[in-house]
């Protein structure tokens, strides 16, 4: 079990890694793209030298990221293969369809007007290749959406039904996997974060420039449109992020509780706005939660169910099964140890399947698959040994998401502010403090986009798939240390190409700031 | 349309470009060197399909995964 435990926390630590890796180009393509194009609209409709320049110094270094970024997530499919074996066979062509549209439709879509964007300025007409542009974003914004469908399916299963002949779940509605609530919301969430994380990346470079007294007209007409888009993410990121909160309220109300360092919830709950954890708490001992905490009440019960009296259960109340109706009853559903009950008789029945197989008894075949489907929805229960293995890393969960929003709420002001001042009072950027803000705001971004994907990774543990499959019956039969040499090498590596990114993208940078963007002669 | 002309028109895009492609040459490199590195010594290495390498069919591989998930009958 130790030995178990070893290879799942490393593999967990290798895919985490690999991941966050990943997502450090992801977003900065999903926005910059889309900014970049609208720069373009602007050239193609103005004719503007000015705005040409501007246009190439910004595509330009969508080209570094991007070409940097390329291939970084299929580090991600050769993982599932070897390290993930068990849950990349179970979720069968679940993650397969998805995937497969991505490789097929977004990449190729993607890599053909890239060519386009980067070759094409003399060979294509401009009308062509503003098309080529725009396409490019929405490819990136494609390619993403197939990602975080099967995402969404792993915290939300649905539209399957496990086919234990094939030991696949097996894809019954497309349309409810691509369009269920949670892949909506996730998708609009992450490719909206991406606009923001890519506005803040544009403003704050140009703050570089005006503070370096370099190209101030080019850099505050980039802050123009980098902030608009910038903005325009951030409002969606909230919109969908508050359509999310309540999705989790509902189908994994467990992480709710982990992201809030709630064990015992009641009607009208307060969100804790600010607060330090209380180490020594745990479900069983009846500690303070919180050595310190700044409250808003009723905050949580209207952000998770947009009603101020709502219950909202804590981590005790669901593991004990406790429920209040909006009535004010209280109500008993499935206790974790009645889920564990539960798990366990669908894996007998699973193993009464195999048995039955092998045996070629078709009626009890048929028995057991009856079984199996009565008590599938628990499946992955059967795999903990008690209740409290199914409550997340509270501290994590808890401390990224409060780093989250609380970056997220500066990134708000900094974007409102940077299109009031670009807009509306470009004095305001001679202030050195707010362009030492925007310039500080860059690595901010990244980290607030980060810890959103550690709330939404952490918070569901231990399930690989929400309640089907936790993560140590996912792994494959690999050893420790094959998979700890691995994650060094990974580590090393991308951090070899990370430097090597950021020190192209400040050389091509520092040129542009000496580029003569009025008089840009290409 | 004249096919065969737009053929070597999207081709001499893609030539022209490489041509004079700048900062794109080192990022090329980069490229280049990443996919052998991924392809060539971590997949090779370090991460085989577990079950394609170790099961020749789907069937075969349906009984491994049972087997792992839930055991064998008692």
């Amino acid at each position: 079990m130790e030995d178990l435990m070893g290879v799942v926390d490393w593999s967990r630590a290798q895919f985490a890694l690999t991941a966050m890796f990943h997502w450090l180009f992801v977003p900065l393509t999903l926005g910059l793209s889309v900014i970049v194009a609208v720069m373009e609209s602007i050239y193609y409709r103005t004719r503007s030298r000015r705005w040409l320049g501007i246009t190439k110094f910004w595509m330009l270094l969508f080209g570094v990221n991007f070409a940097i970024g390329v291939a970084t997530g299929i580090i991600l499919e050769f993982e599932f293969g070897a390290n993930w074996s068990n849950y990349s066979w179970f979720v069968g062509d679940i993650f397969g369809a998805p995937l497969a549209i991505e490789g097929l439709l977004a990449f190729f879509m993607e890599a053909t007007f890239v060519a386009v964007m980067f070759f094409g300025w003399k060979k294509v007409s401009p009308r062509f290749h503003l098309a080529a542009t725009w396409l490019t974003a929405i490819g990136a914004s494609i390619s993403a959406l197939w990602i975080l469908v099967a995402n969404a399916w792993m915290q939300y299963p649905v539209g399957m039904e496990f086919d234990p002949a094939q030991m696949r779940n097996v894809m019954d509605d497309f349309w409810a996997v691509a369009l269920s609530p949670v892949a909506v919301h996730k998708f609009i969430h992450a490719v909206s974060s991406g606009w923001l994380l890519a506005g803040v990346f544009v403003s704050g470079i140009s703050c570089w420039f005006i503070f370096k007294k370099r190209n101030r007209a080019m850099a505050v007409s980039s802050i123009k449109v980098a902030s608009a888009v910038g903005l325009a993410g951030m409002v969606l990121t909230l919109w969908s992020g508050d359509s999310s909160a309540v999705d989790v309220a509902r189908v994994q109300p467990m992480k709710l509780a982990a992201m809030e360092g709630l064990y015992n919830g009641r009607c009208g709950q307060e969100l804790v706005g600010l607060g330090i954890l209380n180490p020594d708490k745990t479900p069983q001992n009846d500690e303070d939660p919180y050595l310190f905490d700044i409250s808003i009440p009723k905050g949580l019960s209207l952000l998770a169910k947009h009603d101020t009296e709502a219950f909202v259960p804590g981590i005790n109340d669901l593991i004990d099964g406790i429920e209040i109706t909006p009535a004010g009853d209280t109500i008993h559903t499935d206790s974790y140890a009645e889920r564990i009950a539960i798990g366990r008789k669908a894996h007998d029945a699973l193993r009464a399947y195999g048995a039955a197989k092998t045996a070629g008894d078709t009626a009890a075949m048929a028995a057991a698959v009856d079984d199996l489907r009565a008590n599938y929805r628990y499946f992955g229960y059967g795999y903990l040994q008690s209740p409290y293995d199914a409550v997340p890393p509270v501290g994590l969960t808890f401390y990224a998401f409060r780093i989250m929003v609380i970056i997220g709420g500066y990134l708000l002001l900094f974007m409102l502010l940077m299109v009031w001042a670009s807009y509306r009072r470009p004095k305001w950027l001679e202030n050195k403090l707010l362009l030492w803000a925007g310039m500080l705001s860059i690595p901010l971004v990244w980290v607030c986009s980060q810890a959103g994907w550690v709330t939404a990774e952490v918070g569901r543990q231990p399930w690989i798939i929400q309640d089907l499959m936790p993560v140590q019956a996912a792994i494959s039969d690999v050893s420790t240390p094959t998979v700890m040499i691995s994650f060094w090498a990974f580590a090393v590596v991308f951090t070899a190409f990370l430097a090597a990114e950021v020190s192209i993208m400040l050389r091509q940078i520092s040129k542009g700031s000496k580029t003569d963007f009025d008089n840009f002669n290409e | 349309m004249n096919c065969p002309g737009l053929l070597k028109r999207a081709v001499m895009l893609y030539v022209d470009g490489f041509r004079q492609m700048t900062v794109g040459r080192t990022l090329w490199a980069l490229i280049i060197i990443k996919l052998i590195l991924l392809f060539g010594v971590f997949k090779l290495l370090f991460f085989p399909d577990v079950l394609s390498r170790d099961y020749d069919t789907d069937a075969e591989r349906a009984d491994a995964v049972r087997k792992a998930l839930v055991g064998v009958p008692k």
